[in-house]
């Protein structure tokens, strides 16, 4: 690790002053970032820690949607919305292990958009809202392939805006070794339609699978899928999986995902 | 009958206390005075000429005291290989030098050709960031076959990449052949050994000292024995008298062989220490572990099995290509020769055996024992083997087996192999097995999976290995460079109780618990008045250290040995006290008593009077109460087993999950049933990881892909099953005092086939035609073959 400052603002308006320096850089749960600049492979000026910002922590509940705070931790997401939104709650209880989910944040996450990683794709088949200290991103628009989304320099995700389906279930497919996901699938329905994302698979990041979608939409079933095809261009060849492999996972694990869904 | 704590008692782990509650001492919780960091600079490429290194700005820079290169130590010798192996035409073996730093060239990404030492780690790393080096890189030397075959090679002055071509037995090539051409069915596998990361829990981590004032140096260090790194770094390496150097193996987190080694960071650590005249503590970091502890395994092996028209084993011949890295480990070139081919006979009364193995060099890092240590290697090719042949010729494989079996009436049995087993009997294991394993039930299980969608396959094995390596005199003529006996010393305080050292040393095993049960058994005392004194060259006796199963059969051998004498010579003080002679004094149960009569007095009485020797025959019986036994053993132990398991295939993914595991296994006389179980836990967790998930890749430019736990998988609880550990039915060993066999490693050597053979049953049940998957069965892996099936 390289020597650096550390900042812990209380308020989103002095993160993003503290932010505005050159080679400064947010700090969210650390459980990505911490173990880079161990490695070296990382040199921020400053942390700046975001979880001392009270309005970025909890889950809030208006109606059909939840509001949770970017600095919210996997394991606080994986308790307070067993009841609400049990597939998002499933989903996060199955993020890494306890130290991982004690520190790690569903904002860091985001930021971070990792091709295997979990939050991403709840994110996206919950036609979620990601928002930020400046403005409101739909999902669609915020995830822009491998490692890379629609935010700015210094740009903090604050909250993160959920709506809920009627019906969802999360399928993740483990990488044996990191036990991220090697492929996974979340499959949410809502009334106008199902959204379907798929994490892991392809060296684009998480994406939605509309075929799946227009199939499911039309008929709520694993059997609407059958028909289906996953082709294995441009997705993740790694040693864990062919992209062949990938590409006949993102089928099974819908197809699952679809006859779990409650 | 066991007494509370003595011989076959579960006494709980004594050590436990410590490990459990943060209480152990581990070479990295030790900090010196003044100490300061080394830091090494690692090769990033696989295969390279170093042009140059230029240390001015590092040397430079906050916190540098001193910065070492390849240079510093050419006048040094090597690490060496502790066995000279001959070729099958009588050469020996290839032996570049393996120095203590990369001089010329880097051999393999990780290779160290230069250490910082500094104030602070972070000061070294700076420095090593510093440093600018030119390394010219070269194509990387990773596929063994291509080895041979090419030109480029690892160690240039040797002009090949291969170490030896090894033939056993070479006598038996001919007629082996003969019998394989004229047999009825002939059964041809091919398979691979799957190379694996060592992964102890505990990374490396040594501490040099010089004094300076004495000119004595201390090196701790996270070995599995003390002894032999001193041999080493004093005889071969440094040239440090060995009254010079003591060596101090503190509380070790694990190592399954990868701490058997002396590594070239111990003998830089103390070459620092001298000129700095400060400490010097290098610990590895995960990464460095990686890429730089000796790795496992990696065989790739062609294996035929030559059978007559009842199904009895005619031949077992094999071909293989064993893996040794860029450098030689220094038990490298035995573990697939002579703890690998001597075991191809198995359990079977098969009458000829013959291997050809070819140990090749690579830009990868050194190879060399890993739990198990060849043994692994040729239960897993036998038992491959043997399950398809069964399935071949349409025999249940465990019929097939017993056919074949060694019977317990033909003991000692001199196997094709050319090792005498003294004893054992497998039909007994194997009908042990079929019962606690519910193999009747099998058919209800499977059913029941099938009606979820997934294939349930039933694996079997049979093991036989060699523990407790090993008689010197043999081990000699095979090309050992050390003997293989162990030491112990058991004083008797003057009060007392007693402190018994030991050559063994213990990173997890027990032995702390274990050698006070035996002393305890045999003086009937308590063992908790007994402590056991491991891993300092400064208080205990040459010893051997900690590999192979060996700590109990040899070394636990001594302590009986030095026991006994105590007990000899506290007999002839008892005499004295008791005015008897020595002849007439029975020792029973801690009390000395002169036959026929009330009188006695207690071992405790006699230690007193050892130390206080008033009114002591001085002229006939020296004071004192302390002796010293050194145990060469006779022959190796033969632990054996037979080992079941049962897993679900997801025929979707893949995804395999062992249901149950079975291990029945004969340890002859076990001294605690809790720890030995223990012992095969872990080996069979290994032995199941290293069958489904754990896989070490190198791509063709020699970079390790599996370099971190993002990529090497290492087997969690939620991937193994409940496990049915038995050794009821055991054979005694029958030419140690303690009649044991030696338990450490049987997990891992039992495992891996029992895994693969039921996963071929799943297959075959689910109607693919698959008769073989390389492991680690990955979910990828096992799809990929059922897709290809299809
Ligand atoms: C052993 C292990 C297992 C894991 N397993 C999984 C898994 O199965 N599934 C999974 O999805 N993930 C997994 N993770 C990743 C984990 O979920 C991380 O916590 C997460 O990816 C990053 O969140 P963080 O809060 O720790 O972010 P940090 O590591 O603190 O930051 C990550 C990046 O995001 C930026 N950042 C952080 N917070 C914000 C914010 N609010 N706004 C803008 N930028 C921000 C940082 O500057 C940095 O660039 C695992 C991690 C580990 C160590």
């Amino acid at each position: 690790m390289y020597a650096f400052d550390i900042e812990r603002p209380t308020s989103v308006a002095d993160a993003v002053a503290a932010l505005k320096d050159e080679d400064a850089q947010a700090l969210g749960g650390g459980q990505t970032l911490i173990p880079t600049l161990k490695q070296r492979l990382a040199a921020p000026s400053k942390l700046v820690s975001l979880t001392g910002i009270a309005d970025m922590q909890g889950i809030a509940n208006d109606g059909d949607t939840l509001r949770i705070g970017g600095a919210t931790t996997h394991a606080t997401v994986a308790v307070d919305t067993a009841d609400t939104y049990p597939a998002l709650a499933d989903l996060a209880s199955h993020i890494g292990d306890p130290a991982v989910r004690n520190r790690g944040t569903i904002g860091g996450s985001l930021a971070n958009n990792d091709p295997s990683a979990c939050y991403p794709a709840v994110a996206l088949a919950s036609g979620a809202t990601i928002i930020t200290n400046t403005r409101e991103i739909a999902a669609d628009d915020y995830f822009q392939g491998m490692f890379t989304t629609a935010l700015e320099d210094g740009e903090i995700v604050t909250a993160i805006s959920m709506p809920v389906p009627e019906k969802a279930n999360y399928q993740k497919f483990v990488q044996p070794a990191s036990r991220f996901a090697l492929v996974g699938v979340f499959v949410a329905k809502f009334a106008d339609g199902v959204r379907v994302a798929v994490t892991g698979a392809s060296n684009e990041g998480v994406h939605r699978w509309t075929e799946a979608e227009d199939a499911l939409s039309a008929d709520f079933s694993a059997g609407a899928i059958a028909g289906l095809t996953v082709s294995a261009d441009n997705l993740i060849a790694d040693l864990h999986g062919s992209p062949e492999y990938r590409a006949h996972l993102v089928k099974v694990m819908t197809g699952r995902a679809v006859a779990a869904a409650s | 009958m066991p007494k509370d704590d003595g011989i076959g008692a579960a006494t709980v782990r004594r050590e436990d206390v410590r490990f459990l509650t943060g209480r152990g001492r581990y070479s990295d919780d030790i900090k010196a005075f003044g100490e300061c960091a080394a830091v090494f600079a690692r090769s990033t490429v696989a295969n390279g000429t170093i042009k140059s290194i230029n240390t001015e700005a590092a040397a430079a820079m906050p916190g540098v005291l001193a910065i070492f290169t390849g240079e510093d130590f050419v006048d040094v010798g090597g690490n060496p290989a502790g066995w000279l192996v001959n070729s099958r035409d009588g050469e020996p073996m290839k032996e570049p030098k393996r120095p203590v730093l990369a001089h010329g060239k880097v051999r393999h990404v990780g290779d160290a050709y230069a250490a910082v030492i500094a104030e602070t780690v972070e000061q070294g790393r700076d420095a090593v960031e510093a440093l600018e080096v030119d390394i010219e890189e070269h194509a990387a030397v990773i596929n063994m076959k291509d080895a041979l075959a090419g030109t480029n090679y690892v160690h240039d002055e040797i002009g090949t990449n291969q170490c030896f071509d090894w033939g056993w037995i070479e006598d038996n090539r001919a007629a082996t052949d003969e019998a394989i051409k004229g047999a009825h069915h002939v059964t041809t596998l091919e398979l691979v050994n799957n190379r694996l990361v060592p992964n102890a829990m505990e990374p490396r981590c040594s501490i040099g000292d010089y004094n300076h004032g004495t000119g004595d140096y201390t090196l701790q260090t996270t070995s599995q024995n003390p002894h032999l790194t001193r041999l080493l770094i004093s005889a071969f390496v440094l040239g440090i008298p060995e009254n010079k150097l003591t060596v101090i193996a503190p509380d070790v987190g694990g190592g399954f062989g990868s701490k058997i080694y002396h590594y070239g960071e111990e003998a830089l650590v103390l070459a620092a220490a001298k000129k700095l005249g400060r400490t010097v503590k290098w610990t590895s970091d995960r990464s460095e572990a990686f890429l730089t502890d000796a790795h496992g395994r990696d065989h790739v092996t062609k294996i035929e099995l030559a059978l007559d028209e009842k199904g009895n084993f005619l031949a077992f011949r094999t071909e293989t290509y064993a893996n040794v890295g860029a450098y030689l480990s220094n038990f490298s070139t035995v573990t697939p020769t002579f703890l690998h081919g001597t075991l191809m006979a198995g359990n079977y009364t098969v009458p000829l055996v013959y291997v050809n193995l070819k140990a090749v060099f690579t830009n990868t890092a050194p190879v060399d024992a890993y739990r198990g240590a060849g043994r692994p290697e040729a239960t897993f090719s036998l038992e491959r083997v043997i399950d398809m042949a069964a399935r071949e010729i349409g025999r249940d494989p465990i019929e097939l087996r017993r056919q074949n079996f060694i019977k317990p009436d033909q003991y000692p049995f001199a196997s094709a192999a050319g090792l005498e087993y003294d004893s054992g009997n497998y039909d007994a294991l194997m009908d042990q097995m079929e019962k606690v394993s519910d193999k009747a039930g099998f058919a209800a299980r499977r059913a029941e999976s099938e009606s979820k969608g997934l294939l349930r396959g039933f694996g079997v094995n049979a093991y036989v290995e060699a523990c407790g390596i090993a008689p010197s005199n043999l081990v000699g003529i095979l090309g050992s460079r050390v003997g293989l006996y162990d030491a112990a010393t058991v004083r008797v305080n003057a009060t007392g109780n007693l402190s018994v050292m030991v050559g063994a040393h213990s990173h997890g095993q027990g032995h702390e618990t274990v050698f006070p049960q035996i002393v305890a058994d045999m003086l009937g005392i308590d063992a908790a008045s007994i402590d056991i004194v491991h891993g300092d060259t400064s208080k205990i006796p040459f010893g051997m250290g900690t590999y192979g199963s060996r700590s109990l059969a040899v070394c636990g051998s001594a302590v009986v040995r030095a026991t006994e004498k105590v007990i000899a010579k506290a007999t002839k003080i008892a005499a004295h006290m008791l005015e008897a002679e020595a002849g007439d004094v029975d020792f029973n149960d801690g009390t000395f008593s002169v036959k026929g009569t009330n009188r006695s007095v207690s071992f405790g009485e006699v230690a007193l009077k050892a130390y206080i020797p008033h009114d002591y025959p001085i002229d006939l019986i020296e004071p004192g109460l302390e002796e010293t036994a050194f145990y060469d053993p006779a022959n190796f132990t033969y632990p054996s087993g037979a080992y079941c398991c049962e897993v679900e295939v997801d025929p979707e993914t893949g995804k395999v999950r062992v249901d149950r595991m079975t291990a029945v296994d004969d340890f002859g006389n076990v001294m605690n049933p809790m720890i030995v179980t223990g012992q095969v836990h872990g080996g069979l967790g290994q032995g199941i990881g290293q069958a489904l998930v754990e896989q070490t890749t190198y791509d063709d430019d020699g970079q390790l892909l599996s370099a971190s736990y993002m990529d090497y998988a290492m087997p969690r609880a939620d991937d193994l099953p409940f496990y049915v550990v038995d050794h009821s039915q055991s054979t005694v060993c029958t030419h140690n005092p303690l009649g044991a066999k030696g338990c450490g490693e049987a997990g891992a050597i039992g495992s891996p086939p029992t895994v693969v053979n039921a996963v071929i049953d799943a297959m075959q049940s689910g109607g693919k035609n698959i008769t073989h998957i390389d492991m680690p069965m990955t979910p990828h892996r096992v799809w990929t073959a059922m897709n290809n099936a299809q």
